[in-house]
């Protein structure tokens, strides 16, 4: 994880001349250098709302709001500027999720099912289909929420929607898609 | 009529206060706070067992050492730092909290993480699942095959582990393999697209880092040294973490 990697390093005084970098980043740069060929197309007359989780061990811990912009720019490309909702507050002034610094293995269920309240309503308030989590942590506790409050967003992984977009996403590679896009690019 | 006020009786020592404010640059600027409660209002965990964050920061400068080194909020605090984005005086209260967890008797953390740290230190794979380096490289190996007979297009995928002189050393969160491991396809394919010369490692390809979360901080480095310590010998120039 980013910051278990960043802050280690520091912690710990372990050199690397490696460079530490988010996957975020390279998505983005890649679409910019045009190596990366994602289009929004298939969602022209879907219309098909999207918003996304700023993850805080990437965003706020980490890279900031450059790494968010780079989000943003990656899920609008993918899913087309008119259908990406931003929820608020967001990037690095951002809510948790819930699902992170353990907490999804803590036992402590109730408290975090409540804890990610603010969360399920910054997700509600945007009205948007799908919830791009792009961390496994974020994705898990997110897909969590709407199940236990019966909220009626799907989560999603943003490496599925980028092969989708690109007509590659294969059928068993759909687990998290809602019966709006299961056959979308097939 | 509010509750009397806590009698803090005789003066009391901070010690563990004292004990944080040495190890964190600046003193985590634990003296600074103006009690405003701009970390409380904006935090998800404010009213979880009746604590929240400017409470329980000014109960550790009022030396409840006891209180404070033994609440369970500090488990469901998840660490995310936006006290410290929101705080006038940019008060470190996560690492308040790090320190803590920490103080907590290893075996008496919460099963779960202390489990998944655990299940890291067993093997090189450093996964909080605890998969060996040799299942990792059954499964990638598995589903790369069935993607490259059954997906036109990607008959030559790559998913190499271990592959020598490779730009970028990927990790994967360990849940992927091992509860869905066709979440792998999608990055393998968008790495295939753009022509990336990557690899995963057999050592420290576990994303994710659950001995941090358990405050342990020896189990902590381990892990993050085998992982970066791969990537150096593998000669890699990026690490790519994939969360």
């Amino acid at each position: 994880m980013t910051y278990a990697v960043r802050a280690g390093l520091q912690k710990f005084d372990i050199a690397t001349d490696l460079e530490i970098a988010s996957i975020y980043q390279y998505y983005a740069r890649w679409i910019r250098e045009g190596k990366l060929k994602v289009s929004s197309d298939w969602n022209k007359d879907l219309k098909i709302k999207f918003t996304a989780q700023d993850p805080c061990q990437i965003v706020r811990k980490s890279y900031g709001d450059a790494v968010a912009d780079d989000l943003r720019y990656v899920v609008k490309a993918v899913v087309g500027e008119e259908n990406f909702v931003d929820m608020y507050p967001n990037k690095s002034n951002n809510y948790c999720c819930g699902g992170g610094g353990g907490f999804l293995q803590s036992g402590y269920n109730d408290e975090r099912r409540e804890y990610g309240r603010l969360k399920l309503d910054q997700i509600l308030a945007t009205g948007a289909d799908y919830c791009i989590a792009a961390c496994h942590n974020c994705h898990a506790q997110i897909h969590d929420l709407a199940e236990h409050y019966e909220a009626p967003y799907h989560t999603v992984h943003l490496w599925t929607l980028i092969c989708l977009s690109m007509g590659i996403l294969g059928e068993n590679e759909r687990e998290y898609l809602g019966p709006d896009l299961a056959e979308v690019g097939l | 009529m509010g509750e009397a006020a806590i009698d803090l009786g005789e003066e009391r020592p901070s010690v563990f206060m004292e004990k944080v404010k040495e190890i964190l640059p600046d003193g985590g600027n634990l003296d600074l706070c103006l009690t405003c409660g701009a970390c409380a209002s904006g935090c998800p965990a404010s009213g979880l067992h009746g604590m929240d964050p400017r409470k329980f920061l000014r109960m550790a400068a009022l030396g409840l050492d006891e209180e404070v080194t033994s609440t369970p909020w500090v488990w469901l605090c998840s660490m995310c730092q936006r006290c410290i984005y929101v705080c006038p005086m940019q008060i470190d209260i996560p690492a308040l909290v790090y320190q803590a967890r920490s103080m907590w008797p290893r075996e008496e953390r919460p099963k779960g993480i202390l489990g998944s740290c655990d299940m890291a230190l067993r093997n090189d794979s450093c996964s909080a699942m605890g998969a060996s380096p040799e299942d990792f490289q059954f499964v990638v190996e598995d589903v790369l095959e069935e993607v490259r007979e059954s997906q036109p297009g990607f008959e030559d995928l790559q998913a190499p582990i271990d592959k020598q002189g490779a730009h970028f050393f990927l990790n994967q969160n360990s849940r992927e393999p091992v509860t869905e491991p066709d979440e792998m396809i999608p990055l393998w394919k968008i790495l295939h697209h753009v022509g990336a010369d990557w690899t995963y490692g057999s050592k420290g390809w576990g994303g994710e880092n659950y001995c941090m979360f358990l405050a342990d901080d020896d189990s902590w480095k381990k892990t993050v040294a085998t992982s970066i310590g791969h990537a150096h010998e593998l000669g890699c120039k990026v690490y790519l973490n994939t969360e």
